[in-house]
């Protein structure tokens, strides 16, 4: 069974119909990326699944439970946890304050002692800045500092939101790097990317996403040598 | 390369500029009329007025700012320039006000400017009038004066910071015993030993300080007692603050009542980030909930309790308002959250007054013989007696907030304000987050109103209007947004200082607007700024920090 089965979910802002009958499904384990353009309902879809946005139609499940009606605080809880589009880390708040903040909906102390000492493993970087306020970290910093946060929450599905957005090329390899590790620790991984090339690098399937409609689903490695996801994504004629 | 040396030198924009500025704020001083009502009570009887003190700032302002702008570059200038520069721009500042007098000889200003009445030409040209020679005196004045600011501010550092606090201790000796005392301002003798007294006693500690501080910790004895005085002065301060008399009592008791709804307002805006405009109404449901449980005149109840027996209704009624207005607006943020509740406010003062709820709750007549407390023997009837109840409640509430900033609470009160959508998103309940915010708020608010209904033993609605919401939100920005200390120093600033000055209380609004202004500009971060509120807003500071090798920015605590 999947681990996370979003089934036909329509989702409205207002009047605006965002969402037009999604279906996706991750399994335990995978790293599964979800590309398109701007606009396309990517981060509809990830703010939909982790409760802050609502489906008019459809239904998410989680292990096979219902989730799609529950307030976002209760889906933390059962092990869904995003890094947003923007990083949004807490900018005056200080590192250990921003990832003690991601744990908030746990109260196991050793727990959060050790998943502290993980997120420093992944990112050194924010071990050395530990004191420091998140808001004058750099861009890099705060995109670690984000996934760093979302891991305190110890999710078995970790959302991810656009982590390459407005990093150099180097610092976008590290951090899809962390991501291959820390799915590889056991974490399920959901990625929404614009840069299609480096998502499809990392993951194991991908969909392909179009003005909040599924339009391909395949292997990552199929969806690379797709004619239309080559020009459309990958700027590759 | 030669004119870049020249300017260095001598830079004619300072002086100028800051001649111009504090010309023009001397002119407004001046025509909104606040300089002549100041004018009636003496700081040095016959020799000089408050009103007269107020018009000297802003050639100070003008002097010290030219003068230290342009002594504070890589190469001072020389002695000499400092005083041309400091002189020059107190000339354009009096000539300003000259201009002021020329003009009103030849044009009746009177028809627009109200103020601008012989009285103040008189009183701008020290009595020798505005024909002839007089016209010239605020030039002469404001060069005399630039002059005095080159001078002090060219004394070494420690003379200088002497010398500022005996001349500016005068004055405000001055305002205090007359608005506290009843009586005059200061002799000329009692002025010059004030000045002598408090110029050589603190120019004689800053040399010996060093020396005095070392003495105390090399002995234990001394560092406890170092350790003791530090919280046993502003308690024993505190505590004896009702000998002073009836009328200081009367204020403090204002402060407190301002400072407890200030703690209380802190939470929901300073803590929670939620803008809550209507504030006052739940200082008016405290208010009323413990006329109408109290009051013999209301019969309807069928219950006459104490003030004790009614706290506790008072207080949790508050609270439940709280919820009760937290629950339509939980989806709001912002502006439209701020314009909800200040809708909320009015609707409560509306209620309070309709003829519909006149038989319940007194309508327009409002509710009179409400009881006082009374603890055994003790009746908190006099303004010195209330001050220790109003204390209690102030440690009471800044105990609790102090509890809650870092509790897990608090934090996600913080986490909210900074991001809520992340907040949802790490596992914050938004909706009993909110709540417990606005509850909180409101109890405090609630206490504090519950207390000014037994301290007037009556209340009428138009105690409870729009302005008091206001009162209370300027005074946590002046205090500092976030901060407890805050809070209370706020209150101080608003509320007590201006009970100091009642001539000016039909200015009060324009001085709040102009004390907004000044700090928003000069210290946004508020009197007593939250430790995290003063890095965010000095970040600037700390990157420039940056570039100079120095890269840690830690949050103390």
């Amino acid at each position: 069974m999947a681990l996370l089965e979003v089934k036909d979910i329509h989702t409205y802002y207002g009047a605006i119909h965002a969402l037009k009958g999604i279906s996706i499904h991750v399994d335990e384990g995978e790293i599964v990326t979800l590309i398109g353009a701007n606009g396309a309902g990517k981060s509809t879809t990830l703010n939909t699944i982790c409760g802050i946005l609502h489906p008019g139609e459809g239904t998410i499940t989680l292990d096979g439970q219902p989730i799609h009606e529950l307030p976002a605080h209760e889906i933390v809880m059962r092990g869904v946890s995003q890094a947003p589009e923007g990083r949004r880390v807490f900018g005056r708040l200080t590192v250990i304050e921003n990832l003690e903040m991601g744990a908030y909906a746990r109260s196991d102390k050793a727990g959060i002692a050790r998943d502290m000492e993980r997120v420093f493993a992944l990112f050194p970087r924010l071990k050395e800045r530990a004191k420091q306020v998140a808001g004058t970290l750099s861009g890099g910093e705060q995109q670690m500092l984000s996934i760093g946060r979302a891991l305190m929450a110890n999710p078995r599905l970790l959302l991810l939101d656009e982590p390459s957005m407005g990093l150099s090329p180097i610092l976008v390899e590290a951090i899809f790097d962390t991501i291959r590790q820390i799915n590889s620790q056991g974490t399920t991984v959901l990625l929404v990317e614009q840069n299609a090339l480096m998502a499809l690098s990392i993951a194991s399937r991908g969909y392909v996403l179009q003005t909040g409609e599924i339009v391909l689903h395949d292997t990552a490695a199929a969806l690379q040598e797709n004619e239309m996801v080559r020009k459309a994504y990958l700027g590759i004629e | 390369m030669q004119a870049i040396k020249v300017k260095s030198r001598f830079n004619w924009l300072l002086p100028v500029k800051a001649g111009l500025l504090a010309g023009v704020i001397a002119l407004l001083l001046a025509l909104v009329g606040i300089v002549e009502i100041a004018n009636q009570r003496p700081v040095i009887p016959g020799v000089l007025s408050v009103g007269q003190t107020l018009l000297l700032l802003p050639f100070l302002w003008a002097g010290y700012r030219a003068v230290r702008q342009a002594g504070s570059g890589e190469e001072a200038p020389p002695r000499f320039w400092l005083f041309v520069n400091g002189a020059l721009a107190g000339l354009l500042t009096g000539a300003l006000l000259t201009a002021l007098l020329l003009v009103g000889k030849w044009i009746n200003l009177r028809t627009v400017f109200i103020n601008a009445s012989p009285e103040l030409y008189n009183l701008l040209t020290m009595g020798a009038g505005p024909a002839g020679v007089g016209i010239l005196v605020p030039m002469i004045a404001g060069l005399v004066l630039g002059v005095v600011v080159a001078a002090i501010s060219l004394l070494p550092e420690r003379m200088r910071g002497s010398v500022v606090l005996g001349l500016s201790l005068i004055p405000v000796l001055a305002i205090l015993s007359s608005a506290l005392f009843a009586g005059r301002g200061l002799s000329i003798g009692s002025a010059i030993a004030v000045f002598v007294a408090a110029t050589g006693g603190s120019y004689l500690w800053s040399i010996m300080q060093a020396r005095v501080k070392e003495r105390i910790n090399n002995h234990p004895a001394g560092q406890r007692a170092a350790q003791w005085s530090r919280w046993a002065l502003p308690v024993l301060i505190i505590a004896l603050l009702p000998l002073l008399g009836k009328y200081p009592s009367e204020v403090m008791d204002m402060v407190g009542l301002y400072a407890l709804m200030g703690l209380g307002l802190n939470i929901v805006v300073g803590f929670a980030g939620l803008l809550d405009l209507g504030y006052v109404a739940f200082f008016a449901i405290g208010a009323y909930v413990m006329g109408v449980l109290t009051s013999p005149e209301i019969g309807w109840t069928g219950i006459h309790l104490g003030f004790w027996g009614a706290l506790p209704f008072a207080v949790i009624t508050a609270t439940l308002a709280g919820i009760i207005l937290g629950i339509p607006v939980l989806g709001m943020r912002g502006d439209y959250l701020a314009i909800v509740t200040l809708g909320f406010g009015e609707i409560i003062r509306l209620v309070v007054l309709s003829d519909w709820l006149k038989p319940y709750i007194g309508g327009s007549n409002g509710i009179t013989r409400i009881p006082k407390a009374v603890i055994g023997p003790l009746e908190f009837g006099t303004p010195q007696t209330l001050y220790y109840l109003i204390v209690a409640g102030c440690l009471i509430v800044a105990f609790a907030s102090v509890r809650l900033k870092p509790s897990r609470l608090g934090r996600a009160w913080m986490a909210l304000r900074e991001d809520e959508d992340v907040a949802q998103a790490m596992g914050i309940n938004l909706v009993r987050t909110k709540l417990l915010a606005f509850a909180t708020g409101a109890t405090f608010a609630g206490l504090s109103g519950a207390i000014f209904a037994s301290k007037l033993t009556s209340i009428y609605p138009h105690s409870f209007n729009f302005m008091v919401s206001i009162n209370v939100l300027c005074l946590i920005i002046v205090g500092g947004m976030g901060s407890i200390p805050g809070a209370i120093v706020g209150s101080l600033a608003l509320v007590g200082l201006p009970e100091l000055l009642r001539e000016f209380t039909e200015y009060r609004l324009w001085v709040y607007g102009a004390a907004l202004v000044f700090m928003m500009l000069n210290r946004p971060e508020g009197l007593v700024p939250e430790a995290r509120r003063r890095l965010e807003l000095h970040e600037s500071e700390v990157e420039s920090l940056d570039e100079s090798g120095e890269k840690h920015v830690t949050v103390p605590g």
